[in-house]
């Protein structure tokens, strides 16, 4: 047999308006290099950090969330290397006694659920970034580089699974799901391809129960569509090398996005030794059972919840993730059913008219101003037949551009249903001898032709008349001809 | 621990540190190591089941500071001790080795 065994580490940026050890503001995108730097994020010597508040109960909350027990004593480690773009020589990050340990994930996996463990999850620093000048595009490659230390100081989690995934779909899941559970909880943007959300995967391949194969361990992943693919060649890889009789050897691999491969990094695995210490400059933490409750209550419905929720409604599980897909849109609806009943509907509506303008215009829902008691509101006018449905969608598109407040726009311009049968008759007779082409085709049996008759009638109503009513009308005159 | 082992622990330790040292060092440090690493053994020795871990000596804990933007230093005042600056980056040496 041969089993793929996965676990993954993902480290996801803070969205605190300062670094973990600094008062640097936290801002690194588009920025002119090293500009939010000071002497400690740029590790002078005798500088002192101190720990932000924040950042720690943003840690704390992400282990609430996913289900881990909270550390009531923690401290930070020095883990020791030298690389660029960490300017101490080393890296405050925690080791033995990280704030939160053994929680877990369940996912939906082809209609069952399957539990991931969450081995632990700690606060550590961000480093900078390097950008490698020379004539290729590999490091190995460049002249030289240049640092900036802007992000140097970020604050970040580290969350480290237990290799309880066990193919790339699995492992591509499990980081959505813990994108949108720290979305929902406010902590991070999870913006992959901004690099707020980092992941690197370990992975062998189990050839008896019981038995663990060599890992490798992928870095370089930058979307969920890449981690996928990623740990699909790896898998393929591994198995290769095992049918051969082979040996895997362990070893980092870098995936090289443009050839869709994973390439050795290291050719010599040198053992990691970062002879981590206490940091002696930060003194530890102590979780009182008051912080973790005022934090606990702090935490938002979290999304397998509003799943649960919404099944309940009868939504169907396709419907129920868009709505859990996006938080804001999620609420929105929330707030909305507690004024409209009918669920589907309402998600029918949302769907159809608002995440089709979302997508046509590349919004997103949080950029809309839009009010729910108005939404509903058309809705409801519709529901009772006062105003049709393309007027309701125009009206809502004009609310939503130019934030006209449909209700108004309705009364003003006079569109509600037009019910006056004698005036849907003058409209139809015009119509009916101005296309008299039409007129003959339906004559000669031509049926379908009523459809683009019924259409003339509606642009002359401007919409405001309803379908049937005006299919019924235009067949009684057209039968009388 | 031989002798000889202690020496490689120094030259790894050293190579960790990225600290080169001369061959009369070696035998200086190798020899502290050893009476360092000796005295932590005696330590070893005592009877610390019944104490608690400890991570600092001080009895502070939980000293933070709110998540507030502060002024810092201007990015004139970050440069001045760099040797080269190029497009507002700390300019630094090749990382790695050319491949042969």
């Amino acid at each position: 047999m041969y089993k793929p065994v996965i676990g993954l580490e993902v480290h996801a940026q803070l969205s605190t308006k300062t670094k973990l050890f600094c008062s640097c503001s936290t801002e690194h995108e588009n920025l002119p290099p090293n500009t939010n730097v000071c002497p400690i994020c740029m590790g002078f010597p005798g500088v002192l950090p101190v720990v932000n508040k924040k950042a720690v109960e943003y840690a704390i909350k992400a282990g609430l969330a996913l289900n881990c027990e909270i550390s009531n004593y923690s401290k930070f480690d020095r883990k020791n290397y030298f690389y660029p773009d960490l300017p101490k020589g080393y890296q405050i990050s925690q080791y033995d006694l990280p704030l939160c340990r053994n929680g877990y994930i369940d996912l939906y996996v082809d209609g069952e659920i399957k539990r991931v463990r969450i081995k632990r999850i700690h606060l550590e620093e961000d480093a900078g970034k390097l950008l490698h000048i020379g004539s290729g595009d590999r490091l190995s490659e460049s002249d030289y580089s240049l640092v900036d230390f802007n992000r140097a100081g970020i604050p970040l989690i580290e969350i480290v699974t237990e290799p309880d995934i066990n193919s790339p779909k699995e492992a591509r899941l499990f980081l959505q799901e813990l994108r949108l559970i720290l979305r929902y909880l406010g902590i991070s943007s999870g913006d992959m391809e901004k690099g707020s959300l980092r992941c690197d995967a370990n992975i062998s391949i189990q050839t008896e129960e019981g038995k663990f194969g060599t890992r490798t361990e992928i870095k370089n992943v930058n979307s969920f569509f890449s981690l996928e693919k990623a740990l699909e060649y790896e898998i393929e890889r591994q198995i290769e090398i095992l049918k051969r009789g082979e040996e895997v050897i362990q070893e980092t691999r870098h995936w090289d996005e443009k050839n869709q491969k994973t390439v050795s990094l290291r050719s010599k695995e040198e053992a990691e030794d970062y002879r981590y210490f206490p940091e002696p400059d930060l003194p530890p933490l102590m979780v009182t059972e008051e912080m973790k409750n005022k934090l606990k209550s702090e935490i938002p419905e979290l999304p397998a919840k509003r799943r649960e929720r919404y099944l309940a409604l009868e939504l169907s599980p396709v419907d129920v993730e868009i709505l859990v897909s996006d938080k804001d849109l999620s609420d929105f609806f929330d707030k909305a059913l507690r004024i409209y009943g009918n669920a589907k509907n309402l998600h029918s509506w949302l769907s159809v008219e608002i995440l089709s303008y979302l997508n046509e215009n590349k919004l997103e829902f949080k950029d809309l101003d839009i009010d729910s008691e108005r939404f509903v509101k058309l809705i409801e006018m519709v529901d009772k037949n006062e105003i049709t449905r393309p007027v309701a969608k125009e009206v809502l598109r004009r609310y939503l551009t130019k934030k006209e407040d449909p209700l108004v726009i309705i009364e003003r311009e006079g569109l509600r249903v037009v019910s006056d049968t004698s005036y849907l008759q003058d409209i139809i007779k015009n119509v009916i001898s101005n296309n008299s082409k039409a007129v003959e085709d339906w004559k000669k049996g031509k049926k379908q032709v009523i459809n683009f008759l019924v259409g003339q009638v509606m642009k002359e109503t401007r919409g405001r008349a309803s379908l049937d009513v005006v299919k019924n009308l235009l067949e009684e005159e057209l039968n009388k001809l | 621990m031989e002798r000889r082992d202690f020496k490689e622990q120094l030259k790894k330790t050293a190579h960790l540190a990225r600290l080169h040292l001369t061959p009369e060092e070696e035998e200086l440090f190798t020899k502290q190591l050893q009476n360092i690493l000796d005295y932590f053994k005696k330590l070893q020795e005592l009877d610390t089941s019944n104490v608690e871990p400890m991570a600092h000596v001080l009895p502070l804990y939980n000293i933070w500071r709110e998540d507030e933007v502060k002024e810092s230093i201007s990015q004139e005042e970050a440069f001045k001790n760099a040797p080269e600056i190029e497009d507002l980056g700390f300019k630094i040496p090749r990382i790695m080795k050319r491949e042969e």
